[in-house]
């Protein structure tokens, strides 16, 4: 119980810090970088919550394809990144008020829903058991009461795939591209042309355009 | 130094704030805010997990599967409309951004 308390309290500020430091880091790469760290460690949190398969998911596609995607994106565009933090100190007072009261208010409800709501009667983490493991205990709910909602999923990330690529997707002007339908359709009547040319006069290269 | 679920619970609502702090004080970078909804989208993940492991009700997790999938396709469409918009302005800042008068 010690070494759990000891793990979660390091998990969490080390989370928490993560996240602060993403808010407020100078250089957006930076920024990343700890974003990639706050993600980390709440992987760690939900391995303390028995929940391995999402601790992992979390990693894989957070830290391996969202946080990548992220650096990508601040690495490749070329922004004045000073120049967007001119509006830091002047939101900073109203910002922290909301942010205190919205903390206060979910604390309270936190309590509130612990220790007499829809939670009291809460057990203590509960582990894998040796009989179900944690990935076979959401694939027997997932596949069955929620097969619709995946196969939801499945559209939602399709969808956003394609919205990325027409959204970015540029064809450049005076570049050359591969046309098959024009390609298969030639036939020897529209790709050559034959020049009478008389005899002895020859051929400028303005006769052959 | 027993964690309850109250201990989870509390992280959430911190790592959830300073997602909604850094939507305030980075009103102009839409890279930190799109970084923000990030954070505030695993801080409701860290919630459903909580409350799935200490009520022993698997499908908890299954809906934070659904929050990561959503959190994942808003994460690609708002860094290639984010893309689009720079190759378009040359600029990401967003409070210049007022074509549609919103």
């Amino acid at each position: 119980m010690l070494l759990q308390g000891l793990a979660f309290y390091l998990l969490a500020a080390t989370a928490v810090i993560g996240a602060l430091l993403v808010v407020t880091a100078r250089n957006p790469v930076h920024s990343v970088l700890w974003l990639i760290l706050a993600f980390f460690s709440s992987a760690g949190l939900f391995v303390l919550l028995g929940a391995e398969f999402l601790a992992m998911l979390l990693v894989v596609v957070y830290v391996g394809a969202v946080a990548v995607l992220f650096l990508f994106v601040v690495m490749m565009l070329d922004v004045d990144f000073v120049r967007l933090r001119e509006g830091f100190a002047r939101y900073l007072p109203l910002a922290i008020i909301i942010a205190g009261v919205l903390l206060a208010e979910m604390i309270m409800i936190s309590l509130v829903v612990v220790s007499g709501g829809a939670a009291a009667d809460a057990t203590g983490p509960v582990a894998a058991t040796s009989e179900m493991s944690n990935v076979e205990a959401i694939g027997r709910v997932l596949y069955t009461d929620y097969v619709y909602f995946f196969q939801a999923a499945g559209i939602v990330l399709l969808i956003a795939m394609i919205g990325a690529i027409v959204l970015t997707l540029r064809h450049k002007p005076h570049v050359k591209r591969q046309d098959v339908v024009r390609q298969v359709g030639r036939d020897a009547k529209t790709a050559m042309e034959v020049k009478s040319v008389p005899t002895g006069a020859g051929v400028t290269p303005e006769d052959l355009v | 130094m027993v964690v309850t679920l109250q201990h989870y619970l509390a992280v959430a609502a911190i790592l959830f704030t300073i997602g909604v702090f850094g939507i305030f004080v980075n009103r102009k970078n839409v890279i930190i805010i799109l970084m923000s909804i990030e954070l505030i989208l695993l801080a409701v993940n860290i919630n459903f997990v909580a409350f799935s492991s200490y009520l022993n009700e698997v499908s908890g997790q299954v809906m934070a599967m659904f929050v990561l999938t959503v959190a994942a396709a808003e994460a690609a469409v708002g860094l290639a409309i984010l893309v689009t918009f720079f190759r378009n302005r040359g600029d990401i800042a967003v409070d210049d951004a007022s074509v549609m008068k919103g």
